[in-house]
């Protein structure tokens, strides 16, 4: 890296506060959308992009560019702060959230938004998606990487746990995972729906290299990106202990800003927290 | 009727086309642990490389299909008809929302699979596919068309289901007039002005024979092989409410939502004319042999005679 390290990791910090902004800002104009779940997810992707992810900002369809697959496709405003920030979507486009003819839909949407991958909105899918674009990359013998972003709660469709498996009797070593980690679903917390426990050592017993960090915490979370490229035996999973809404007190921990817009008041608490 | 000796199940067909395929680096194949079934298998044989097993796991099949078809590969993902069904959801929205090329196979359709009772007998497939936006829907009679019609899906746009038998029948196409065959357009195996018997799958061999029967009572029957249920071929079916003035479906598949369903659709608001379905009536199967079990649900020759008659009758009478 030809900058100091603590200058790079201020600016990813710096990045992942603006999107913070936009994600309160886009669904309180919307009126609905999930900020929970993009709160949480946010840092861990600002870091991917921010550092190894192979992206060209002209030119989004580039075959050989690493793929994103936002599987936990709920938490499209993060998606689409990102890609603000990364200067693919402008501020209208994200005012637009959820309305009709928008490049911002309700869930993530490869079809209507340039730099998205995938298709989703429907949990579980995204990693057996992942793992076909990772075979494929593998069999036209592309450096392309692919990364995959699941929710916690997610991990409680089977069809997960299928493509878990398949991945690593695939043995592909350009899939990468990260498991946000944020504890909460869409009804309350994971540990009263349906709490799936050590997700870490999960992956693991399947057979793949496992890496536990603070999601918020830049520096473990830029760390564990170049990491992952020096890890080149089979698949890749990232666990990113997160807190759901981090950023916005009001909706830290809390389930019912899982798919909650703020109001007017709660905007202008959020934003003052954020500025 | 005991499963001829001669002829071909049309699963065997895809299998066989799957390797025409393979001159296409971009073609790909995926199992759930029945590529010998769905014979596939002859494909992962010769080309080891570019055949994905997935194990007994079709919802992970059918992403992981739409992922490489997103990546610029053509896959080709089977297993049985009904083990198609449980991965729904993701063919709705992993494969067909996105309208990525992907090509499903589900072999063992139908009552006509026969003594592995009615888990495996789909007689909805068809109806649930057809309901899909973009997603084009086959049920070819034989091996020759079959194979024949999933050469042609390397030229469609957007993703494909198409249901194959398990059992063998007489052969309704020979290696000439496969050639005929194109995806959409109904393929007219025998012309006559009196009632159009509009047939798919193991039942166009029944509608011909239904078709020689009512001959002798002086009765002249059009015979459609309908392998494409989705896009139907409207102005064939428009042509012949014109000669015919009445219908005659026959699927082996619910009466529900199938063939007879679409045609019933479309003439319905175009050009009303008499119509009588030949199918599986709201009910499962069971097992048995493919001849009891079709004569059970009234999948007959004869059922297609009396439905014709039905139909003339309706026709002269209105």
């Amino acid at each position: 890296m030809g900058e100091p390290v603590e200058d790079k990791i201020s600016e990813l910090e710096e990045m992942a506060r603006l999107c913070r902004i936009d994600i309160v800002k886009m669904t309180h104009a919307a009126k609905s959308g999930h900020p929970g779940g993009s709160l949480s997810a946010i840092d861990s992707m600002v870091a991917l992009y921010g550092t190894i992810m192979r992206f060209e900002t002209n030119n989004p369809d580039w075959e050989d560019r690493d793929r994103f697959v936002m599987s936990k496709g709920h938490a499209s405003p993060a998606m689409y702060a990102l890609l603000h920030q990364m200067g693919v979507l402008e501020e209208n486009d994200l005012m637009t959230f959820r309305t009709l003819g928008s490049v911002c839909q309700g869930h993530v949407d490869m079809n209507w938004t340039d730099g998205v991958d995938f298709s989703a909105g429907s949990l579980g899918m995204g990693l057996s998606f992942g793992l076909g674009c990772a075979l494929s990359a593998r069999m036209d013998e592309s450096e392309r990487r692919i990364w995959v972003m699941l929710g916690d709660g997610e991990t409680q469709e089977g069809q997960v746990w299928e493509a878990v498996m398949a991945a690593n009797y695939h043995n592909v070593n350009n899939l990468r995972v990260i498991v946000d980690r944020n504890r909460i679903q869409n009804d309350d917390f994971m540990e009263v729906q349906m709490e799936i426990g050590d997700i870490g050592n999960k992956f693991h017993s399947f057979g793949w290299s496992v890496r536990e960090v603070d999601g918020h915490n830049m520096t473990e979370l830029v760390e564990a990106m170049h990491w992952t490229e020096n890890t080149d035996s089979g698949p890749i999973a990232i666990i990113a202990n997160t807190t759901k809404g981090r950023g916005v007190s009001f909706m830290e921990d809390n389930p019912e800003f899982h798919g909650k817009a703020p109001n007017n008041e709660e905007l202008e608490i959020a934003l003052e927290e954020l500025s | 009727m005991s499963a001829p000796s001669s002829g071909g199940a049309s699963r065997d067909g895809y299998g066989k086309a799957l390797l025409r395929l393979s001159d296409d680096p971009r073609v790909v194949v995926l199992e759930a642990d029945l590529g010998k079934s769905t014979k596939s298998c002859h494909f992962r044989e010769k080309f080891p490389d570019r055949t994905f097993s997935m194990g007994i796991a079709e919802q992970n099949m059918m992403l992981v299909a739409a992922g490489m078809a997103s990546s610029g590969k053509v896959p080709f993902a089977s297993t049985f008809a009904v083990f198609t069904e449980r991965a729904f959801e993701q063919v709705r929205n992993g494969i067909a929302r996105p309208g990525l090329n992907v090509h499903i196979c589900g072999s063992h359709g139908g009552i006509h699979t026969g003594s592995d009772g009615s888990s495996a007998q789909t007689v909805e497939d068809l109806s649930i596919y057809r309901t899909i936006p973009k997603m084009t829907v086959i049920h070819p009679c034989d091996d020759l068309s079959a194979e024949e019609l999933t050469v042609q899906l390397l030229d469609i746009s957007g993703p494909s289901y198409m249901r194959t038998a398990r059992n063998k029948v007489p052969r309704m196409y020979d290696d000439q007039s496969k050639l005929s065959l194109k995806i959409g357009v109904g393929s007219i195996l025998e012309e006559g002005a009196d009632v159009a018997i509009i047939a798919c799958g193991v039942m166009v061999e029944l509608a011909r024979k239904a078709s020689s029967t009512l001959a002798n009572e002086g009765i002249n029957c059009t015979v459609v092989d309908m392998h494409t249920i989705k896009p139907l071929d409207t102005e064939m079916i428009s042509m012949l409410a014109e000669r015919c003035g009445c219908f005659v479906s026959a699927e082996d598949h619910s009466v529900i939502g199938g063939l007879g369903s679409a045609i019933s659709e479309w003439i319905s608001t175009n050009k009303p004319v008499p119509l009588e379905m030949v199918g599986v009536r709201d009910r499962f199967g069971e097992s048995g042999s493919t001849s009891q079990l079709m004569q059970e649900v009234g999948l007959t020759s004869e059922s297609i005679c009396q439905a014709a008659r039905k139909s003339i009758d309706r026709k002269n009478s209105s």
